[in-house]
């Protein structure tokens, strides 16, 4: 007779687990979190009690992917929701699209202009840019300085009409 | 105990291997930009791409290392593996040159690279398609900046394109390398683990003319000499690099930050 009960699908924890995530941020964009990012693809029960992690990398060599890793397990792990561990899934590929509003608006009201929409563009050497609306006063006159910034992640911009630099969150 | 890796190669690691070490020693040359670019947005752009090529290179290499199956993982194929174990066609090893050498070689390769990845997303190994479907979006992002850069210099003042005429004529010896065939892609062909390089070069072609057609430039002819880099004959140029890369590795072994 088998006097322990199966396991229950315990959902409220991985409720919870999807709630601290909330609060994991990124290391580079420190306005926005790791859920808001898209990057956290699944939360899953191991069926040894534990908990399973999948990460999706932003960029293949983004440095900052490490220090999720870690930021995202210490945080799991305070809150009493482990034991957990990390899955890194590279497929299918990160993509801005999966940044939430919410993340979007943060990253703007932080000072750094989001993502659009990511345009299927073929392989045309010719890349539509669009223009963007500066993040600190709205104005659409703003120009493009250089198609890399402070990260890869990033493209460096300027406002003709307030004349601050800024940052734009590429889509890719 | 030997102070070098000893291979067990078939050709899937060696077709792995080509594309790992090529984004290695290409991410090596161009992290030389890091504090020496001609300006910050471009110190800060080539430092950018470096670090994808790197982040590209990391993930081949493991996955080359777990296709050997002897235990290697990236860092002992990078820091521990001779000179003749490097798969990189020759073209990325060459020192970087001035400002007209490094855009010019990025165009190629960024070109190269995008055509690769992009048949590679259907490779029959599930985490090499993975990889390339990561990789194919940088690679456009390199392209677009290096055929930018063409275009400035080709057709700028006439010190910018006495250089990016000498830059071609210099690196499209290298150029004929990338489009030789061998056994090594006649077995990836036919296993579906990725194209044969030959079966890029029209796409190549096409727009490596457009990007220079950007910068009112063409291609020159192609001549006689072959380099060999991709199977492990390299260039004087070679042993320099990996003195620089490895030499930490090699001084403490097993050292790690």
């Amino acid at each position: 007779m088998n006097l322990v009960a199966p396991p229950e699908p315990d959902t409220a924890r991985l409720e919870q687990v999807w709630a601290v995530l909330d609060s994991v941020l990124d290391p580079e964009v420190p306005a926005v979190s790791v859920r808001d990012l898209g990057i956290v693809r699944d939360v899953v029960a191991t069926g040894d009690g534990g908990i399973e992690i999948v990460l999706t990398p932003t960029y293949s060599g983004c440095p900052a992917t490490e220090v999720i890793e870690r930021d995202v397990l210490e945080a799991v792990h305070a809150a009493g929701l482990g034991p957990a561990r990390v899955r890194l899934q590279r497929a299918p590929a990160w993509t801005t699209d999966w940044i939430s509003e919410a993340g979007r608006q943060k990253m703007n009201a932080y000072g750094i202009a989001p993502p659009g929409p990511v345009l299927d563009q073929g392989e045309s050497l010719v890349r539509v840019i669009p223009r963007l609306a500066c993040p600190r006063c709205g104005s659409k006159r703003t120009e493009r300085l250089s198609a890399f910034g402070s990260t890869a992640c990033k493209a460096l911009y300027r406002c003709i009409a307030c004349q601050e630099p800024f940052e734009h969150f590429k889509p890719i | 105990m030997t102070a070098s890796l000893i291979l067990t190669l078939n050709p899937a690691v060696q077709y792995v291997l080509r594309l790992g070490d090529t984004c290695l020693i290409a991410g090596q040359r161009l992290a030389e930009w890091s504090g020496r670019g001609p300006v910050l947005e471009e110190d800060i752009a080539l430092s950018n791409m470096a670090l994808d090529l790197i982040g590209q290179a990391r993930a081949l290499l493991t996955h080359a290392g777990k296709l050997e199956g002897a235990g290697h993982d990236e860092d002992q194929l990078a820091f521990l593996r001779d000179e003749r174990d490097f798969l990189n066609p020759t073209l990325v090893e060459l020192p970087r040159g001035d400002f007209a050498i490094t855009v010019l070689r990025n165009a190629i390769l960024a070109t190269f690279l995008k055509q690769l990845w992009i048949r590679l997303q259907g490779s029959s190994d599930s985490e090499l398609a993975g990889i390339a479907g990561k990789a194919v979006k940088e690679a456009r992002y390199h392209q677009q900046h290096a055929a930018d850069w063409v275009a400035r210099l080709g057709d700028g003042t006439d010190e910018s394109r006495r250089r990016m005429e000498r830059a071609l004529r210099d690196l499209w010896l290298y150029v004929a390398e990338l489009f030789d065939t061998d056994a090594v892609d006649e077995a990836a062909a036919a296993s579906g683990l990725g194209p044969r390089w030959s079966d890029v070069q029209a796409a190549w072609t096409a727009e490596m003319d457009q990007i220079l057609e950007g910068g009112k430039l063409s291609a020159p002819k192609t001549g006689a000499f072959r380099s060999d880099g991709k199977r492990g004959r390299h260039s004087e140029h070679m042993g320099y690099i990996l003195a620089e890369m490895q030499h930490l590795q090699r001084s403490f072994p097993g050292g790690v930050w």
